[in-house]
Protein backbone atom coordinates (compact mmCIF):
# COMPACT_ATOMS: atom_id res chain seq x y z
CA UNK A 1 0.00 0.00 0.00
CA UNK A 2 1.68 3.35 -1.40
CA UNK A 3 1.94 6.78 0.80
CA UNK A 4 -0.59 8.12 -1.59
CA UNK A 5 -3.19 6.38 -1.33
CA UNK A 6 -3.07 6.75 2.56
CA UNK A 7 -3.30 9.91 2.63
CA UNK A 8 -5.85 10.30 -0.07
CA UNK A 9 -8.20 7.87 1.43
CA UNK A 10 -9.87 7.97 5.31
CA UNK A 11 -8.58 5.15 6.93
CA UNK A 12 -12.50 3.73 7.18
CA UNK A 13 -12.75 3.80 3.15
CA UNK A 14 -9.26 2.29 2.80
CA UNK A 15 -10.65 -0.28 5.42
CA UNK A 16 -13.45 -1.37 3.53
CA UNK A 17 -10.95 -1.28 0.11
CA UNK A 18 -8.85 -3.93 1.46
CA UNK A 19 -11.57 -5.50 2.53
CA UNK A 20 -13.64 -5.92 -0.80
CA UNK A 21 -10.17 -6.87 -2.78
CA UNK A 22 -9.37 -9.47 -0.34
CA UNK A 23 -12.88 -11.22 -0.42
CA UNK A 24 -12.45 -10.87 -3.93
CA UNK A 25 -9.45 -12.51 -4.27
CA UNK A 26 -10.77 -15.26 -1.71
CA UNK A 27 -13.91 -15.95 -4.31
CA UNK A 28 -11.49 -16.13 -7.34
CA UNK A 29 -9.63 -18.80 -4.81
CA UNK A 30 -12.76 -20.77 -3.64
CA UNK A 31 -14.20 -20.82 -7.67
CA UNK A 32 -10.54 -22.20 -9.19
CA UNK A 33 -10.75 -24.79 -6.27
CA UNK A 34 -14.28 -25.90 -7.39
CA UNK A 35 -13.04 -26.05 -10.89
CA UNK A 36 -10.19 -27.83 -9.97
CA UNK A 37 -11.98 -30.38 -8.03
CA UNK A 38 -14.35 -31.08 -10.32
CA UNK A 39 -11.29 -31.37 -12.82
CA UNK A 40 -9.78 -33.82 -10.74
CA UNK A 41 -12.92 -35.97 -10.53
CA UNK A 42 -13.05 -36.33 -14.38
CA UNK A 43 -9.64 -37.11 -14.51
CA UNK A 44 -9.88 -39.89 -11.78
CA UNK A 45 -13.04 -41.15 -13.83
CA UNK A 46 -10.63 -41.58 -16.56
CA UNK B 1 -15.78 6.39 24.05
CA UNK B 2 -15.81 9.02 21.90
CA UNK B 3 -14.55 9.27 17.93
CA UNK B 4 -12.18 11.97 18.56
CA UNK B 5 -10.48 10.13 21.47
CA UNK B 6 -10.64 6.73 19.94
CA UNK B 7 -7.35 5.11 18.43
CA UNK B 8 -7.60 4.52 15.43
CA UNK B 9 -8.66 1.00 13.92
CA UNK B 10 -5.69 -0.89 12.51
CA UNK B 11 -5.96 -1.49 8.83
CA UNK B 12 -6.28 -5.36 8.08
CA UNK B 13 -4.10 -7.65 5.62
CA UNK B 14 -3.97 -6.91 2.42
CA UNK B 15 -3.96 -10.48 0.10
CA UNK B 16 -1.01 -8.98 -1.35
CA UNK B 17 0.66 -9.54 2.17
CA UNK B 18 -0.88 -13.03 3.05
CA UNK B 19 0.32 -13.87 -0.93
CA UNK B 20 4.37 -12.12 0.22
CA UNK B 21 4.15 -14.61 3.05
CA UNK B 22 4.31 -17.90 0.60
CA UNK B 23 7.86 -16.25 -0.58
CA UNK B 24 6.43 -16.25 -4.20
CA UNK B 25 10.46 -15.94 -5.37
CA UNK B 26 11.60 -19.46 -3.62
CA UNK B 27 8.09 -20.65 -5.03
CA UNK B 28 9.02 -20.57 -8.21
CA UNK B 29 12.03 -22.60 -8.34
CA UNK B 30 10.35 -25.21 -5.94
CA UNK B 31 7.53 -25.30 -8.98
CA UNK B 32 10.33 -25.62 -11.33
CA UNK B 33 12.13 -28.32 -9.62
CA UNK B 34 9.31 -30.12 -8.71
CA UNK B 35 7.97 -29.69 -12.12
CA UNK B 36 11.62 -31.23 -13.52
CA UNK B 37 11.61 -34.07 -10.84
CA UNK B 38 7.74 -35.12 -12.46
CA UNK B 39 8.45 -34.74 -16.14
CA UNK B 40 12.10 -36.62 -15.44
CA UNK B 41 10.06 -39.51 -14.61
CA UNK B 42 9.96 -42.35 -17.19
CA UNK B 43 6.11 -42.49 -16.86
CA UNK B 44 3.21 -40.30 -18.44
CA UNK B 45 1.29 -38.35 -16.30
CA UNK B 46 -2.20 -37.34 -16.50
CA UNK B 47 -1.84 -33.45 -17.56
CA UNK B 48 -4.72 -32.73 -14.62
CA UNK B 49 -3.43 -34.86 -11.92
CA UNK B 50 0.10 -33.77 -12.78
CA UNK B 51 -0.88 -29.91 -12.24
CA UNK B 52 -2.60 -31.26 -8.74
CA UNK B 53 0.55 -32.58 -7.72
CA UNK B 54 2.77 -29.13 -8.64
CA UNK B 55 0.04 -26.92 -7.07
CA UNK B 56 0.32 -29.19 -4.36
CA UNK B 57 3.99 -28.87 -3.41
CA UNK B 58 4.07 -25.36 -4.20
CA UNK B 59 1.19 -24.08 -2.26
CA UNK B 60 2.59 -26.46 0.84
CA UNK B 61 5.97 -24.58 0.35
CA UNK B 62 4.14 -21.47 0.54
CA UNK B 63 2.49 -22.24 3.62
CA UNK B 64 5.62 -23.27 5.62
CA UNK B 65 7.24 -20.36 4.36
CA UNK B 66 4.24 -18.27 5.93
CA UNK B 67 5.14 -20.41 9.57
CA UNK B 68 8.55 -19.49 9.11
CA UNK B 69 8.02 -15.98 9.23
CA UNK B 70 5.30 -16.58 11.76
CA UNK B 71 7.70 -18.21 13.96
CA UNK B 72 10.74 -15.63 13.39
CA UNK B 73 9.00 -12.57 13.27
CA UNK B 74 10.81 -11.01 15.63
CA UNK B 75 14.66 -11.52 13.88
CA UNK B 76 12.31 -10.71 10.69
CA UNK B 77 12.54 -7.18 12.24
CA UNK B 78 16.30 -7.21 12.97
CA UNK B 79 16.90 -7.46 9.35
CA UNK B 80 17.28 -4.54 6.92
CA UNK B 81 16.54 -7.46 4.42
CA UNK B 82 13.17 -8.76 5.88
CA UNK B 83 12.10 -5.83 7.94
CA UNK B 84 9.60 -4.89 5.54
CA UNK B 85 7.90 -7.88 5.31
CA UNK B 86 4.32 -8.24 6.76
CA UNK B 87 4.51 -9.22 10.12
CA UNK B 88 7.68 -7.38 11.36
CA UNK B 89 6.21 -3.77 9.43
CA UNK B 90 2.67 -4.71 11.67
CA UNK B 91 0.54 -4.88 8.61
CA UNK B 92 -0.73 -8.22 9.18
CA UNK B 93 -1.74 -9.90 12.86
CA UNK B 94 0.66 -12.99 14.23
CA UNK B 95 -2.39 -15.76 14.73
CA UNK B 96 -3.21 -14.71 11.05
CA UNK B 97 0.10 -15.60 9.53
CA UNK B 98 0.11 -18.72 11.88
CA UNK B 99 -3.53 -19.75 11.01
CA UNK B 100 -2.96 -19.13 6.63
CA UNK B 101 0.44 -21.58 6.95
CA UNK B 102 -1.58 -24.35 9.13
CA UNK B 103 -4.68 -23.81 6.40
CA UNK B 104 -2.29 -24.22 2.94
CA UNK B 105 -0.02 -26.82 4.63
CA UNK B 106 -2.97 -29.15 5.87
CA UNK B 107 -4.52 -28.44 2.91
CA UNK B 108 -2.08 -29.18 0.41
CA UNK B 109 -0.75 -32.82 2.03
CA UNK B 110 -4.97 -33.39 2.15
CA UNK B 111 -5.15 -33.17 -1.60
CA UNK B 112 -2.18 -34.51 -3.00
CA UNK B 113 -3.28 -37.65 -0.98
CA UNK B 114 -6.56 -37.91 -2.28
CA UNK B 115 -6.27 -36.54 -5.60
CA UNK B 116 -2.41 -37.59 -6.59
CA UNK B 117 -1.03 -40.67 -3.99
CA UNK B 118 -0.39 -40.80 -0.12
CA UNK B 119 2.94 -41.63 -0.31
CA UNK B 120 3.82 -38.08 -2.47
CA UNK B 121 1.70 -37.15 0.78
CA UNK B 122 3.73 -38.19 3.44
CA UNK B 123 6.90 -36.94 2.23
CA UNK B 124 5.03 -33.47 1.42
CA UNK B 125 3.92 -33.36 5.23
CA UNK B 126 7.22 -34.41 6.41
CA UNK B 127 8.84 -31.82 4.05
CA UNK B 128 6.46 -29.29 5.74
CA UNK B 129 7.30 -30.63 9.13
CA UNK B 130 11.67 -30.13 8.07
CA UNK B 131 11.01 -26.59 7.06
CA UNK B 132 8.88 -25.29 9.45
CA UNK B 133 9.72 -27.16 12.97
CA UNK B 134 13.34 -29.04 12.02
CA UNK B 135 15.09 -26.11 10.25
CA UNK B 136 13.05 -23.16 11.61
CA UNK B 137 12.56 -23.32 15.34
CA UNK B 138 15.10 -26.40 16.08
CA UNK B 139 17.99 -25.98 14.02
CA UNK B 140 18.79 -22.28 12.87
CA UNK B 141 18.72 -20.26 15.73
CA UNK B 142 21.30 -23.05 17.41
CA UNK B 143 23.86 -24.37 15.13
CA UNK B 144 26.14 -22.83 12.37
CA UNK B 145 25.24 -26.28 10.27
CA UNK B 146 21.49 -25.02 9.75
CA UNK B 147 21.41 -24.36 6.49
CA UNK B 148 23.66 -27.98 5.82
CA UNK B 149 20.73 -29.78 7.39
CA UNK B 150 18.27 -27.31 6.62
CA UNK B 151 18.81 -27.46 2.91
CA UNK B 152 17.19 -30.93 2.61
CA UNK B 153 13.77 -28.97 2.79
CA UNK B 154 14.42 -27.31 -0.33
CA UNK B 155 15.63 -30.80 -1.60
CA UNK B 156 11.99 -32.60 -1.41
CA UNK B 157 10.12 -30.81 -4.27
CA UNK B 158 11.96 -32.84 -7.35
CA UNK B 159 11.40 -35.62 -4.91
CA UNK B 160 7.93 -35.34 -4.56
CA UNK B 161 7.08 -34.53 -8.24
CA UNK B 162 8.67 -37.74 -9.14
CA UNK B 163 6.92 -40.06 -6.45
CA UNK B 164 3.95 -38.27 -7.66
CA UNK B 165 4.04 -39.47 -11.07
CA UNK B 166 5.67 -43.18 -10.47
CA UNK B 167 3.56 -43.51 -7.14
CA UNK B 168 7.42 -45.25 -5.93
CA UNK B 169 10.85 -44.14 -4.13
CA UNK B 170 13.78 -45.58 -6.29
CA UNK B 171 17.13 -44.49 -6.97
CA UNK B 172 16.61 -41.45 -9.37
CA UNK B 173 14.35 -39.12 -7.09
CA UNK B 174 17.00 -39.63 -4.12
CA UNK B 175 19.63 -38.49 -6.30
CA UNK B 176 17.63 -35.48 -7.36
CA UNK B 177 17.48 -34.56 -3.50
CA UNK B 178 21.00 -34.93 -3.31
CA UNK B 179 21.89 -32.73 -5.91
CA UNK B 180 19.56 -29.91 -4.08
CA UNK B 181 20.88 -31.14 -0.52
CA UNK B 182 24.60 -30.48 -1.54
CA UNK B 183 23.84 -27.41 -3.71
CA UNK B 184 21.96 -25.40 -0.78
CA UNK B 185 25.52 -25.03 1.69
CA UNK B 186 27.55 -23.24 -0.98
CA UNK B 187 24.56 -20.95 -2.70
CA UNK B 188 23.45 -20.02 0.56
CA UNK B 189 26.74 -19.36 2.16
CA UNK B 190 28.07 -17.18 -0.77
CA UNK B 191 24.66 -15.20 -0.06
CA UNK B 192 25.48 -15.11 3.83
CA UNK B 193 28.93 -13.65 3.20
CA UNK B 194 27.53 -10.46 1.49
CA UNK B 195 25.10 -9.96 4.02
CA UNK B 196 26.76 -11.27 7.09
CA UNK B 197 25.99 -8.41 9.31
CA UNK B 198 21.85 -8.41 8.55
CA UNK B 199 21.98 -12.30 10.56
CA UNK B 200 25.09 -11.21 12.99
CA UNK B 201 22.42 -8.25 14.28
CA UNK B 202 19.69 -10.89 14.25
CA UNK B 203 22.04 -13.12 16.12
CA UNK B 204 21.36 -16.12 13.75
CA UNK B 205 24.59 -18.43 13.77
CA UNK B 206 25.27 -18.26 10.17
CA UNK B 207 28.25 -20.10 9.29
CA UNK B 208 29.94 -16.84 8.39
CA UNK B 209 28.67 -15.28 11.76
CA UNK B 210 30.67 -18.21 14.37
CA UNK B 211 33.04 -20.13 12.33
CA UNK B 212 34.28 -17.00 9.73
CA UNK B 213 35.10 -15.71 6.37
CA UNK B 214 38.37 -18.54 5.78
CA UNK B 215 36.42 -21.86 7.16
CA UNK B 216 33.51 -20.51 5.26
CA UNK B 217 35.27 -19.89 1.93
CA UNK B 218 36.79 -23.45 2.39
CA UNK B 219 33.57 -25.28 3.15
CA UNK B 220 31.50 -23.63 0.30
CA UNK B 221 34.56 -25.24 -2.21
CA UNK B 222 34.44 -28.70 -0.31
CA UNK B 223 30.57 -28.95 -1.15
CA UNK B 224 30.98 -27.61 -4.50
CA UNK B 225 33.83 -30.48 -5.26
CA UNK B 226 31.23 -33.07 -3.80
CA UNK B 227 28.87 -31.57 -5.93
CA UNK B 228 30.77 -32.96 -9.36
CA UNK B 229 30.50 -36.52 -8.30
CA UNK B 230 26.59 -36.05 -6.95
CA UNK B 231 25.34 -33.73 -9.97
CA UNK B 232 27.62 -36.58 -12.71
CA UNK B 233 25.96 -39.53 -10.54
CA UNK B 234 22.72 -39.72 -12.76
CA UNK B 235 25.11 -40.46 -16.11
CA UNK B 236 27.26 -42.33 -14.48
CA UNK B 237 24.39 -44.87 -13.06
CA UNK B 238 22.72 -44.92 -16.73
CA UNK B 239 19.54 -43.11 -15.23
CA UNK B 240 20.39 -40.32 -17.51
CA UNK B 241 21.76 -39.85 -20.70
CA UNK B 242 24.78 -38.11 -22.46
CA UNK B 243 22.66 -34.40 -23.06
CA UNK B 244 22.38 -34.75 -19.16
CA UNK B 245 25.91 -35.85 -18.48
CA UNK B 246 27.70 -33.41 -20.80
CA UNK B 247 25.66 -30.53 -19.22
CA UNK B 248 26.30 -31.51 -15.75
CA UNK B 249 29.83 -31.72 -16.43
CA UNK B 250 30.29 -28.37 -17.46
CA UNK B 251 27.60 -26.39 -15.48
CA UNK B 252 29.67 -28.20 -12.05
CA UNK B 253 32.76 -27.49 -13.46
CA UNK B 254 31.56 -23.76 -13.46
CA UNK B 255 30.39 -23.98 -10.74
CA UNK B 256 33.96 -25.30 -9.52
CA UNK B 257 35.93 -22.61 -10.87
CA UNK B 258 33.60 -19.94 -9.14
CA UNK B 259 33.48 -21.68 -5.83
CA UNK B 260 37.33 -21.39 -6.46
CA UNK B 261 37.88 -17.76 -6.65
CA UNK B 262 35.35 -17.77 -3.40
CA UNK B 263 37.58 -19.27 -1.54
CA UNK B 264 41.06 -17.85 -2.44
CA UNK B 265 39.58 -14.29 -2.29
CA UNK B 266 40.12 -12.03 1.17
CA UNK B 267 37.32 -9.84 0.98
CA UNK B 268 35.40 -8.87 4.15
CA UNK B 269 31.37 -8.43 4.83
CA UNK B 270 30.48 -4.81 4.09
CA UNK B 271 33.21 -4.41 1.00
CA UNK B 272 31.85 -2.61 -2.04
CA UNK B 273 33.56 -5.13 -3.98
CA UNK B 274 32.04 -8.91 -3.17
CA UNK B 275 32.17 -9.88 -6.59
CA UNK B 276 33.13 -13.38 -6.15
CA UNK B 277 30.70 -13.93 -3.60
CA UNK B 278 27.63 -12.57 -5.69
CA UNK B 279 29.00 -13.93 -8.91
CA UNK B 280 28.83 -17.62 -6.90
CA UNK B 281 25.57 -16.81 -5.42
CA UNK B 282 24.02 -15.41 -8.69
CA UNK B 283 25.16 -18.34 -10.77
CA UNK B 284 24.56 -21.12 -8.74
CA UNK B 285 20.51 -20.05 -9.08
CA UNK B 286 21.01 -20.44 -12.40
CA UNK B 287 23.09 -23.45 -12.26
CA UNK B 288 20.17 -25.43 -10.72
CA UNK B 289 17.50 -24.08 -13.15
CA UNK B 290 19.73 -25.30 -16.32
CA UNK B 291 20.68 -28.57 -14.85
CA UNK B 292 17.13 -29.58 -13.98
CA UNK B 293 16.28 -27.93 -17.52
CA UNK B 294 18.79 -30.09 -18.59
CA UNK B 295 18.01 -33.84 -17.17
CA UNK B 296 13.98 -32.88 -18.56
CA UNK B 297 15.15 -32.09 -22.24
CA UNK B 298 17.74 -35.44 -21.75
CA UNK B 299 14.84 -37.19 -20.79
CA UNK B 300 12.45 -35.92 -23.91
CA UNK B 301 14.99 -35.74 -26.49
CA UNK B 302 17.30 -38.74 -26.24
CA UNK B 303 14.99 -41.12 -24.01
Amino acid sequence: MNLMTAEKLDPMEQRKQIIASRNRMLGLVLAGLAVLFFAITIAKLV
Amino acid sequence: MTTATAQPIPLPADWRDFWSLTKPRVMSLVIFTGLCGMLAAPVPVNPVLGFVAILCIAVGAGGSAALNQWWEADLDAKMKRTASRPLPAGRMEPGSARDFGVILSAGSVMVMGLAVGWLAAVILAFSIFYYAVIYTIWLKPRTPQNIVIGGGAGAFPPMIGWIAATGDITLMPVLLFAIIFFWTPPHFWALALFVETDYAAAGIPMMPVVAGHKSTRRQILIYAVLMLPIAMAPFWLGVAGWLYGASALLLTAVFLLLSLRVAVFRGEAGDMDMRPEKRLFGYSVLYLFVLFAALVADRFLIG
